[in-house]
C-alpha cells in the first residue's frame, strides 16, 4: 500500500552515497532543485560512510555495521534518511528492518557498534527518493505543481532492482508490476512506455568483474525501449544511469547500432515539467544529448 | 576479461579445481557433508536445504541469459551437495549481480542471492576474491566510501553551488573493520 502526501514539508537527511558525487552530479543537482520546489527540506548528513552494499560479498557483518552506523547517525539527528541511490536506500532499509526485527542480529551488530560508542535503536526510517515523492509529497501535489506538462513525450522507465527487491525486505512498490515510477512519469504529463524485460537488471553491478555481459544486457534493453517507441529513458539509480547514458555510445559502437535515447534522472524530467531550465537541471552533463527531443518543453539556460 | 574473474586461490589444488570446471564428474571425496549445515547456520542461508532444483532462479536470471557458465541453480546444488572447494573457487560465483530476482521468485523461499553472498564470504576467507573488491574495501578504510571522489569533482561541486560532501570518521571505519574481521580479510587477501 502506498500512502500519499501524509507528511508534507518534512525534513530528511540526504544520503548521497559515493556513485552520485563521483559520476552523476546531475542527479543530485536536479533532485535538490525539484525537492526544494515541492517543499521538502534536505538536511546534510553530519558525517557518513559507505552504505555497506559494495563489500557485502566480502564481509556481511562489515556491511551490516556500516549500514547500521549510518542509521545511528540519523537516529542522533532524529531524522529519516532519503537516499538517491537505490543500492544505498535498499541496503539501509533492509538492515534497518532486520535489526528492528531480529534481537539476535541487533545484539550482534550493537556489539560491533559499541566499539565506536554507538547503538542502534531503530527509531528512524530510510527511504529512496521515489518513496519520498509518492509518500511524503504525493502524486496529487506533484501533478498540481506541474506548469509545463510534457504532453506527447514518450518516456520509458528503468527503476533499478534495489528500489523494490528483495521485496520482502525492501517492502516498496510491486516488484513484479511496479507502478510508482510509471505514475510519477505520467504526473509530468508525459506518456509512459512499457517495454520487454523492463524488470531485468541493467548489468552494472558486475561491470567490475565482467566487461561483456553488462553491455549485452544494456544493449538488449535499449533495443526493446527503442522498439517500444521510447524517446527518453528515465532512471533513478546512478548505476543504471551509467549503464544506459555513459555507456550508450560504447554500446552503439560495439554492436554497430544506433539508439540515441537520452537518459534523464527522474528529477530532471519532473524539473522540466515544473518549469526549470536545462541548465538548472544540469541537462548538459548527460552524454546522450537530449536537447533535440526536449526542446519543445525546455526553457534555455538562465 | 572473460568469466575468469576470481583471482587464483592460495593453493594449487583449489586453483586446479577451478580449472576442472563445474561440469567435471563429481568424486565422492569431494563431498563435504557438513557444508550445507555450515551455510544454513548463516544469516539468510537457513532455507538452502529447501531447494528442489526447479530452475526458476536460472531461467529468470538476467546474467545467466548472457553467460555460458553462470547458473544459480547449479551453484545452489553444489552447495547442497557439499562441493565446497569447487564452488568456492569457481569464477562464476562472482557473476551474480545481486538483483534479487531469484530470491523474489523462488517458490521454496530460498534466499538464492543471499546464499551466493554467503558463499562469496566463505570464498574470500579461502583467498578467492576479484581484485575490484579489494579496491572497494581498502577505499572504505582509507576514505570511508567505496569510490574515491576525484579532487576535480569536489571543486566542481563548489563551482555549481553544491554543499561540501560530509566527511567520514575513519577512526570508526578502522574500529568496525577490526571488530568484524574485515581488516584481517583484506590483509590476508593482499598476500595472495
Amino acid at each position: 500500500m502506498i500512502k500519499s502526501g501524509q507528511s508534507a514539508n518534512k525534513e530528511f537527511l540526504l544520503f548521497l552515497g559515493c556513485a552520485i558525487p563521483y559520476r552523476v552530479s546531475s542527479y543530485e543537482i536536479s533532485t535538490r532543485k525539484v525537492l526544494a520546489k515541492l517543499g521538502v527540506k534536505l538536511v546534510e548528513m553530519p558525517d557518513y560512510n559507505c552504505c555497506g552494499l559494495p563489500i557485502d560479498p566480502v564481509n556481511h557483518e562489515m556491511m551490516l555495521s556500516l549500514a547500521a552506523r549510518n542509521l545511528c547517525v540519523a537516529e542522533q539527528k532524529k531524522l529519516d534518511i532519503v537516499a538517491l541511490c537505490p543500492g544505498c536506500a535498499g541496503t539501509l532499509r533492509k538492515v534497518n528492518k532486520k535489526l528492528k526485527e531480529s534481537k539476535e542480529l541487533r545484539e550482534k551488530v550493537n556489539g560491533y557498534l559499541k566499539e565506536i560508542n554507538m547503538e542502534f535503536h531503530g527509531t528512524v526510517e530510510a527511504k529512496h527518493l521515489l518513496q519520498l515523492l509518492v509518500e511524503d509529497v504525493g502524486l496529487e501535489k506533484i501533478r498540481d505543481a506541474v506548469t509545463k506538462p510534457l504532453t506527447k513525450l514518450q518516456v520509458a522507465d528503468h527503476a533499478g532492482c534495489h528500489v523494490s527487491r528483495p521485496s520482502k525486505q525492501v517492502s516498496f512498490d510491486n516488484s513484479e508490476d511496479p507502478e510508482v515510477l510509471k505514475n510519477l512519469i505520467e504526473a509530468t504529463g508525459a506518456k509512459h512506455v512499457d517495454y520487454k524485460d523492463k524488470l531485468s537488471c541493467c548489468g552494472a553491478p558486475i561491470a567490475g568483474v565482467n566487461d561483456k555481459i553488462p553491455l549485452q544486457l544494456a544493449r538488449e534493453k535499449l533495443s526493446s525501449m527503442r522498439n517500444a517507441g521510447a524517446q527518453i529513458l528515465v532512471t533513478v539509480c546512478p548505476f543504471c544511469h551509467m549503464m544506459f547514458d555513459t555507456n550508450q555510445l560504447r554500446i552503439e559502437r560495439m554492436f554497430t547500432e544506433t539508439f540515441k535515447i537520452p537518459v534523464l534522472h527522474y528529477p530532471q524530467l519532473l524539473g522540466l515539467a515544473l518549469g526549470f531550465s536545462s541548465s538548472d537541471l544540469a541537462l548538459r552533463d548527460l552524454r546522450v544529448d537530449p536537447s533535440g527531443i526536449i526542446s519543445p518543453y525546455a526553457m534555455e539556460g538562465s | 576479461m572473460s568469466d575468469a574473474a576470481a583471482k587464483p586461490g592460495r593453493d594449487e589444488d583449489a586453483g586446479k579445481a577451478a580449472r576442472i570446471g563445474i561440469n567435471a564428474p563429481i568424486r565422492a571425496h569431494e563431498l563435504n557433508l557438513g557444508f550445507k549445515y555450515e551455510i544454513s547456520a548463516m544469516h539468510d542461508g537457513e532455507k538452502l536445504k529447501q531447494c528442489f532444483q526447479c530452475g526458476t532462479c536460472t531461467s529468470d536470471c538476467p546474467i545467466a541469459r548472457f553467460s555460458d557458465t553462470y547458473r544459480p541453480r547449479m551453484i545452489i546444488r553444489m552447495a547442497q551437495l557439499g562441493l565446497r572447494d569447487r564452488v568456492l573457487s569457481s569464477d562464476t560465483l562472482w557473476l551474480c549481480a545481486a538483483c534479487f530476482t531469484c530470491t523474489d521468485r523462488c517458490p521454496q523461499d530460498v534466499e538464492v542471492a543471499s546464499v551466493i553472498r554467503i558463499l562469496r564470504n566463505f570464498a574470500v576467507r579461502e583467498g578467492f576474491m576479484p581484485l575490484i573488491f579489494r579496491e572497494l574495501g581498502s577505499n572504505i578504510l582509507r576514505i570511508g566510501v567505496a569510490y574515491e571522489i576525484p579532487e576535480l569533482r569536489l571543486k566542481k561541486r563548489e563551482i555549481v553551488g553544491l554543499p561540501p560532501l560530509p566527511k567520514s570518521d575513519l577512526n570508526d571505519m578502522l574500529k568496525l573493520a577490526n571488530a568484524t574481521g574485515f581488516s584481517k580479510t583484506l590483509k590476508e587477501t593482499e598476500r595472495k
